[in-house]
């Protein structure tokens, strides 16, 4: 657990008046300005602003009012969420000086429930790559241990809570982007289901697969800020009408009777401190009355082929959009398309140009039907393959990352191996079953391990009740 | 080393993405990629004749909304943020090639 305020201390305590969030918001600002030099989990500090709106809601309370149940909370954003008037860069030079005319949806709900921003966190350009080094800016530093990455691609996110600049940040998780970096720094991190939370504002990557949710120290700070995104959106086509439940209430339940999956097929490659540490978990949870099932989902296996054919021809269509023509960046050129390719050739890093080559390729007349026709049929059989699972057992548990922070540069050389990072969270992005990452004791170097629990579909619920216990009972 | 690419190939698939590659990022992108190939052919094995692809993971429908006016984004706003404009609209270089 954290030193830090939680996100629910600091509602209850602004709510009631004992807190300014005034004096909140100043103490989280002087954080970030004392440390973040060193982190760099902030591409744009929102401190004006922060400020401003700080003060709101503490006139609101003045006045008798509720601000809402987050209220005076300072929240981080990763910086491909849409922020009307405060620069939106994905961390691509071909966004450098862009500002939204409009706030994501998400924005929209946290502002009303009362939180307030404190700045723009740094990713993986377009949040491709599973370290955070892939930044136009500059990387981003584990707080734990500067010399490694904080996990990619939300890894400003991440860093942001592990380092105590706010108490909750949202990321996106297209592969594995909330849960990987979540278990490097050492902190919950929660994908949602697919259509929990709205997509309008974020921008796409992959757009069946992207879902935006929270980073927080605690699993009640969790389930709180989910209750505050999750929801219907008119603006999202592929928003889930059905309301969210009442995440907080079942978070003292305890497992008992509940069965949890283990795959027995489960692709190799994590380290022994992260299997050791899952095995534990596991443990804690029998111990605390749940059944341990053993399941097998053989279409796992080929989850990292699947997506890594489904993802890059997703974002090679989706960042066809940057083109210099409506915003960010141009390059002029004598005619349109030159001035597009100059524009794109400047604009977009290495990661970004081999994402959208391959994803072209994919989808190109003569190899459609051998990769991205066959990666869609593989996504079937995944989710067949899980539904087969959650016939026999409430919620699955995996390792969260195959190991513990790694060092600066220790993957920037091999894609591949940099891609083998989401190795055992991308399935639940190709089914769009809602999957988190709790900490779990230490691995290696004493750096923090994490564990993914993986519900069926709209299932937040039994996830967090786990995710309760688990919190409970790590060591 | 894979023969699933050429560097033709991967020049083609540049220019349909509008990005241009310097001779050594064309060598290495082929290499990068094919590499990347080689690793996806573990799902070569499979047999998926009859497997049903799924492109979207939640089972949607799609939702018409009343033909109501409703506000758009402001269009002063919007052009501010582009990189150039005139008179109201986007400005671009010639389309066709020639005079502008």
């Amino acid at each position: 657990m954290s030193e830090y305020p939680t996100a629910l201390q600091i509602a209850e305590g602004v709510r009631s008046g004992d807190l300014k969030a005034v004096d909140v918001v100043e103490q989280h600002l002087t954080t970030i300005a004392d440390t973040d030099g060193e982190i760099h989990a902030f591409n744009h500090v929102m401190a004006d602003e922060a400020r401003e709106r700080a003060a709101a809601v503490d006139a609101t309370v003045a006045a008798g009012g509720d601000p809402g149940p987050m209220a005076g909370v300072p929240v981080a954003l990763k910086d491909n969420m849409c922020t009307r008037g405060v620069p939106t860069t994905c961390s691509s030079k071909i966004l450098a000086g862009w500002l939204p005319p409009y706030d994501a949806t998400v924005v929209q709900r946290l502002t009303a429930a009362g939180a307030v921003f404190v700045g723009k966190t740094n990713l993986d350009e377009f949040a491709m790559g599973s370290s955070t080094e892939n930044s136009a800016f500059g990387p981003t530093r584990n707080p734990l241990d500067t010399e490694r990455v904080p996990g990619g691609s939300s890894g400003g996110s991440a860093a942001a809570v592990a380092a105590g600049f706010a108490p909750v940040s949202l990321g996106s998780d297209t592969g594995g982007s909330i849960r990987q970096p979540a278990a490097l720094c050492g902190v919950v991190g929660v994908k949602p289901t697919y259509g929990r939370v709205s997509r309008l504002g974020l921008i796409a990557f992959g757009s069946s697969l992207d879902q935006i949710g929270p980073f927080t120290h605690t699993v009640a700070d969790a389930a709180l800020t989910l209750e505050t995104i999750c929801g219907h959106d008119p603006g999202d086509s592929t928003s889930i009408p059905e309301p969210a439940p009442e995440f907080s209430a079942v978070l003292d339940r305890g497992v008992d009777g509940l069965r949890i999956g283990r795959i027995t097929d489960l692709p190799e490659g994590a380290d022994p401190d992260v299997v050791a540490r899952t095995d534990e978990a596991f443990a804690a949870l029998e111990s605390a009355g749940a059944t341990i099932v053993d399941v097998e989902v053989p279409a796992f296996t080929y989850g990292l082929t699947a997506y890594y054919l489904i993802a890059p021809a997703e974002a090679s269509s989706n960042l066809a959009r940057f083109d210099g023509v409506r915003y960010g960046l141009r390059v002029d050129g004598a005619d349109v398309e030159e001035m597009m390719r100059n524009t794109r050739t400047a604009g977009f890093g290495d990661e970004v140009k081999r994402r959208i080559l391959l994803g072209t390729y994919a989808l190109s007349a003569g190899y459609y039907d051998a990769y991205y026709g066959k990666a869609l049929k593989i996504r079937r059989l995944m989710a067949e393959d899980f539904a087969a699972a959650y016939q026999q057992c409430d919620v699955l548990l995996t390792p969260s990352s195959p190991s513990v922070a790694f060092p600066f540069g220790s993957k920037t050389d091999d894609p591949f191996a940099m891609y083998l990072c989401d190795t055992y969270t991308i399935p639940a992005n190709l089914t769009g079953d809602p999957a988190m990452s709790v900490p779990f004791g230490d691995g290696a170097d004493d750096l923090p391990v994490g564990v993914q629990i993986i519900a069926p579909s709209l299932g937040e619920s039994v996830m967090l009740q786990v995710a309760a216990e688990l919190e409970r009972s790590a060591p | 080393m894979s023969d699933r690419l050429t560097p033709d190939v991967v020049a083609k698939v540049a220019r349909l993405a509008r990005l241009d590659l310097t001779p050594d990022e064309l060598d290495r992108a082929t290499d990068q990629l094919s590499d990347m190939l080689d690793h996806f052919a573990d799902i070569d094995k499979l047999d998926l004749r009859d497997v049903e692809p799924l492109n979207s993971p939640y089972p949607l429908v799609n939702v018409l909304r009343d033909d109501v006016e409703q506000p758009t984004l402001d269009r002063d706003e919007v052009l501010a943020a582009a990189p150039k404009s005139e008179d109201g609209r986007f400005w671009v270089p010639p389309i066709l090639g020639g005079d502008s």
